[in-house]
């Protein structure tokens, strides 16, 4: 009796603390609403499912609890109820599989006109490339870098002149553009997490990676590190600012390029 | 099918099996020590699993208070932190769970269910055990050794876990990896005998189809854990090799605090395939077994015959089979091909259904049953509640495009945790309070047992459940303090704190448990040969704790599978799988049309 | 990983298969009593047997696992792989004949030809010991001309793969010494099953070098099999 109550408070105690919670996620500040739409989707098909399950073992473990001279039924198998949730399971599953798969695709393909920009994580810092004017990043090779080529680009290479290269400072953005994020790891694995962009991805040295998203709310994030990386990992932060184009274009012309830090030393 | 039922009138003499050549124990070490009697060495690998997890969980009681109370304990640094999640995972899921689950309750429990003498091969068995002892004891010299054990955390992802920025990269990482391989030896000497045992030395009437779920649970868990585990040896070679002999089989070029190093060429993606290759089917090889001694706990204490027996063991061969294409689910935001997310989540959903098959079954064999509320029962429904719990959330994690922005985050841990960690566990100590009579010949204390079971089930689910929603706000894992942010609001930290108390509060209860272990050795109530009532042949032997060579001078037979509970017809609620009688062509059964 | 998801592909379906004849499908609770004489355990084959099989299983998938990952390595554009050294081709033939010797032993064995096993033992073990010679002497030819396991991926996955086979081509050893030295004492007929099992193990360590050393001396291109396998997802 009292066994079938814990477990019916668990059942409802779980629905109250989901409704009643103040941790929730971040107000978005991107276009991947359809992520937070699959997830809410997700949590009630699955929310559905556990209450379900708990408040029937709290029934079975009330209705039919041992007593004296009492005795199970014997059933080894019924076929039309296994095969009812079976195919119900698996509608279920669909259900949720089908518009993850649709936003996969949308998430993985990135529009023509984004704007390519590059993130480049190491122990414990981020530092981040533009295109420059040409709109192209230049290429880079990992064995190049050293203190006065931080970012390893290839001194030769036309489309990196004008690239401009962000140390140690706030990256900016801005609102309204896709912009297709170049990842780039020049030591260890690192992850550029922004909770409020909901996209993420690895950074893995050797390789590029990359995602995409279109900003939609102006305002300053964190950036966090979201692989361990280490011992600083907790450590490694910095912040993005998403700006109206105005605000963006007034910041971008107090950037220094390629070329012109180089000039300078 | 009805074939079988021939010559069912009257008890069949026991089959003219020769006696095994069992090597008898000559005195006191190799009777307790060396002993090559599967039985001992599955208390032994009992003992020894249990050892290393109280030190597992020692190391998450201190990275709860980091957590819960950043700052306030002084001697938890960065380092030390990472080191404690990283010990905590790796001893947790390999050196407890699966040495437990395979090593302890394979071999108490396989001979003794099918009714053989002893493991086909016992002295590889034995050297099984001492391997795995030794990988344990490299494994606790790591905390003794300059730098102290790695801090890479379980995955050990290279380029980070052989690098000067993560702790324990002069000698942690080396003997992390050595004892690894140390323990796939031994595991691997083990899982032979587990399988050919089992296909072998079934005795006479015991068919697949008649053995109890707790040897498909193990049997299959096994198969997946020789295939699985040779992923994570090449891995851990290569890693090895790489630290070592300064090959690069997983590091590319890479500037290191300012500094290029000399490795070049390899790929850090490569190893997380053979490490996920590995690990996810180690997620199963964990919770086969949990299913299998599941599905016993419930049908006895519940007086039912498992509801749906057929589809449990294809419910367990094909998630066996499944889980060895799921693996890069774990790399959805690793940077590999995007395209593999679509088979990926289509084949992790999948999995979905054949496991929630088994959670019907579970709660039909419930229904209509005579529930025994005792303390094995307990731990069985809050295996339910917690596995459903887990199974649901990994509903979220799977599905690619929800992974991305959970991934790395409180709520992967709260859901590996209350899946792999909570669940399974809640099993293990169910299988101890049930199988514990049969191996001492006493019962463990049921009131100690209650208040360890609503202590450890409740404190763990507000440990855990709370803990999804850390993560829906975005706070990562694996990170040593929130620090500021702009997101995270004050009442995180407080629930945070809330959290710690509890895990403390939890731990704690455990030393209760351990306490009854020792009390109930000498104090615990006389347990007789079957004290659950139960009809699996273990139950049946003539001596408890049963001898060397378990069945005295004839093996028995098998009449029947081992759920016959509330039989209609028969006066006795169970019908033990050796008892020949009543015969069952007198049995009234609706579906009888064979 | 292609090969690896073959080479699995092929295990399950095996599973599979012998699970099918094993009445899987029975309603075990509608059956009582002891079906046959036989008990239930396949007693026809020996345990030992099957043991060795199964790991024979688990040493291959060992050994798929690392050419899955050569592979994969070697689609990178950077993949420069050491020069073969003739005398590889020396020690295959030293190992074919170990088998052959081995196999000539067990069927002398059935023969009840003491003289003719121990030779042919004799001859396999040597063989044995030649080849694990052999290939250190390759090793030491490929450090002399610099190509080192630290220099870059293609060298240390030749070194790292021969030097699995080798240590397993070790075990093997210990095994048919330890048969030798029962020779003198024990009856043919007991060792009959021993003489098997090495012979099995050989004849499965020569398979495997032979994979082995395709795969790494010749880098056959395996783009068809990737295209075939990838097909529907382009």
């Amino acid at each position: 009796m009292i066994v079938a109550l814990i477990f019916v408070l668990v059942a409802v105690g779980s629905v109250v603390f989901h409704l009643l919670s103040p941790w929730w996620w971040t107000p978005i500040a991107s276009n991947w609403t359809y992520i937070d739409a699959t997830i809410t989707m997700t949590f009630w098909i699955t929310g559905g499912v556990f209450v379900a399950v708990v408040l029937f073992l709290a029934y079975c473990v009330f209705r039919f609890r041992a007593v004296p001279g009492g005795r199970a039924t014997y059933e080894p198998e019924n076929k039309r109820l296994e095969v009812w949730l079976t195919v119900a399971t698996a509608l279920g599953v669909a259900a949720m599989l089908a518009p993850g798969l649709f936003v996969w695709s949308r998430y993985i393909s990135v529009p023509a006109h984004a704007t390519e920009i590059e993130v480049v994580g190491q122990q414990w810092r981020w530092s981040y490339r533009l295109p420059g004017p040409d709109g192209r990043l230049g290429a880079v090779e990992t064995r190049l870098i050293g203190p006065d080529n931080p970012l390893g680009l290839v001194p030769g290479d036309a489309a990196g002149q004008d690239d401009i290269i962000i140390e140690a400072e706030d990256l900016h953005l801005p609102i309204g553009r896709p912009v297709k994020v170049l990842l780039r790891s020049i030591d260890v694995l690192h992850d550029f997490y922004v909770p409020e962009f909901r996209a993420k991805m690895d950074m893995v040295p050797g390789s590029v990676t990359y995602f995409w998203f279109t900003p939609t709310r102006t305002g300053t994030f964190d950036v966090l590190c979201a692989e361990l990386c280490g011992s600083g990992h907790s450590m490694m932060r910095s912040r993005v600012m998403v700006q109206t184009a105005a605000d963006y274009q007034a910041w971008l012309e107090g950037q220094r390029s390629f070329a012109q830090l180089a000039n300078r030393k | 099918m009805s074939e079988l039922a021939h010559g069912a009138d009257g008890p069949i003499p026991a089959a003219e099996v020769p006696e095994m050549e069992l090597p008898h124990p000559h005195g006191w070490w190799t009777t307790y020590v060396f002993s090559q009697d599967a039985k001992v060495i599955g208390i032994q690998y009992s003992l020894t699993a249990l050892a290393i997890g109280m030190v597992a969980l020692v190391l998450s009681w201190l990275m709860r208070l980091q957590l819960g109370f950043p700052g306030t304990f002084s001697f938890i640094d960065p380092q030390a932190y990472y080191q404690f999640i990283t010990m905590h995972g790796m001893i947790m899921v390999v050196y407890l769970l699966t040495a437990l689950f395979l090593g302890g309750f394979g071999n108490y429990l396989i001979p003794l269910m099918l009714g053989a003498r002893d493991m086909v091969f016992p002295f590889v068995n034995m050297l099984s055990y001492w391997i795995y002892l030794l990988a344990v004891l490299v494994l606790v010299a790591s905390f003794f050794v300059p730098g102290g054990p790695t801090g890479a955390g379980w995955t050990l992802y290279p380029p980070q876990a052989i690098l000067t920025g993560t702790p324990g990269r002069d000698w942690g990482i080396v003997l992390m990896l050595v004892s690894l391989c140390l323990f796939i030896a031994g595991f691997t000497m083990g899982g032979l005998n587990y399988v050919v045992t089992v296909l072998q030395a079934r005795t006479r009437g015991m068919t697949l189809m008649r053995m109890p779920l707790t040897i498909w649970g193990i049997l299959t868990a096994t198969v997946m854990a020789l295939l699985a585990f040779p992923a994570l040896f090449v891995g851990a070679v290569m890693l090895l090799l790489d630290r070592v002999l300064g090959t690069s089989f997983f590091m590319p070029t890479l500037v290191e605090m300012g500094q290029q190093l000399r490795y070049g060429g390899g790929s850090p993606i490569l190893f997380q395939h053979l490490f996920w290759f590995f690990g996810h089917p180690e997620v199963y090889i964990v919770a086969l077994p949990a299913f299998g001694i599941v599905s016993d706990l419930i049908s006895t204490h519940a007086r039912r015959n498992i509801f749906g027996y057929r589809m449990m063991v294809w419910a367990i061969v094909v998630i066996g089979a499944l889980s060895f294409v799921v693996w890069a689910h774990h790399m959805y935001v690793s940077g590999m091909h995007p395209w593999f997310g679509f088979f990926f989540a289509t084949t992790t959903l999948i999995i979905a259904i054949p496991t929630a098959i088994k959670v019907y079954n579970w709660l039909l064999t419930l229904w209509h049953g005579n529930i025994h509320l005792n303390v094995p029962m307990l731990f069985a429904l809050g295996f339910i509640v917690t596995f459903v719990n887990g199974g649901l959330t990994g509903l979220f994690l799977g599905n690619v495009v929800v992974d991305v922005p959970l991934s790395d985050t409180m709520f992967v841990v709260a859901h590996f945790h209350m899946v792999m960690g909570v669940a399974p566990v809640m099993v293990i100590f169910g299988g101890m309070y049930h199988w514990y009579p049969k191996v001492t010949g006493r019962m463990l204390d049921s009131a100690m047992g209650k208040v360890h079971f609503w202590v450890t089930f409740l404190g763990a689910y507000a440990i855990f459940f709370p803990m999804h929603y850390l993560g829906l706000l975005g706070v990562p894992r694996r990170y040593y303090e929130i620090g500021e942010t702009s997101f995270v609001p004050a009442s995180a930290h407080d629930l945070n704190a809330f959290i710690s108390v509890v895990a403390l509060v939890v731990g704690a209860a455990q030393m209760l448990f351990l306490f009854n272990l020792i009390w109930s050795l000498w104090h615990g109530k006389d347990a007789g040969p079957n004290p659950w009532r139960a009809t699996t042949l273990e139950w049946q032997t003539p001596e408890t704790p049963p001898g060397h060579g378990n069945w005295g001078r004839e093996l028995p037979v098998v009449y029947r599978w081992a759920y016959d509970y509330a039989v209609p017809g028969v006066e006795q609620d169970f019908v033990p799988q050796n008892q020949p009688l009543p015969p069952r062509a007198q049995v009234a059964k609706g579906d009888a049309t064979p | 990983m292609t090969g690896t998801l073959l080479f699995f592909g092929g295990l399950v379906a095996f599973a599979l298969w012998w699970l099918s004849r094993q009445g899987l499908a029975a309603k075990p609770w509608l059956e009582s009593g002891v079906p046959g004489d036989a008990p239930a355990g396949d007693t026809t084959i020996s345990a030992a047997k099957i043991g060795l099989a199964i790991f024979m299983a688990v040493v291959s998938t060992l050994l798929v696992l690392l050419l899955s990952a050569y592979s994969m390595r070697m689609e990178m554009a950077d993949w420069s792989p050491p020069p073969r050294p003739g005398l590889l081709w020396a020690n295959t033939a030293v190992l074919v004949l170990a088998s052959i010797a081995l196999h000539h032993a067990v069927h002398a064995a059935k023969r009840g030809r003491r003289d003719a096993v121990a030779s042919s033992l004799l001859v396999g073990g040597t063989a044995g010991l030649f080849f694990v010679l052999g290939q250190l002497l390759a090793w030491r030819e490929l450090a002399s001309a610099g190509y080192l396991p630290a220099n870059n991926p293609a060298d240390a996955f030749f070194y790292l793969i021969t030097a699995l086979h080798g240590l397993h081509l070790l075990g093997g050893l210990v095994a048919l010494g330890r048969t030798g030295t029962t020779l003198r004492r024990a009856p043919l007929a007991r060792l009959q099953l021993s003489l098997e099992l090495c012979a099995s193990y050989w004849h499965f360590l020569m398979a495997a070098w032979i994979v082995l050393f395709v795969a790494l001396a010749f880098a056959p291109p395996l783009d068809w099999l990737v295209a075939l396998c990838t097909a529907p997802l382009r």
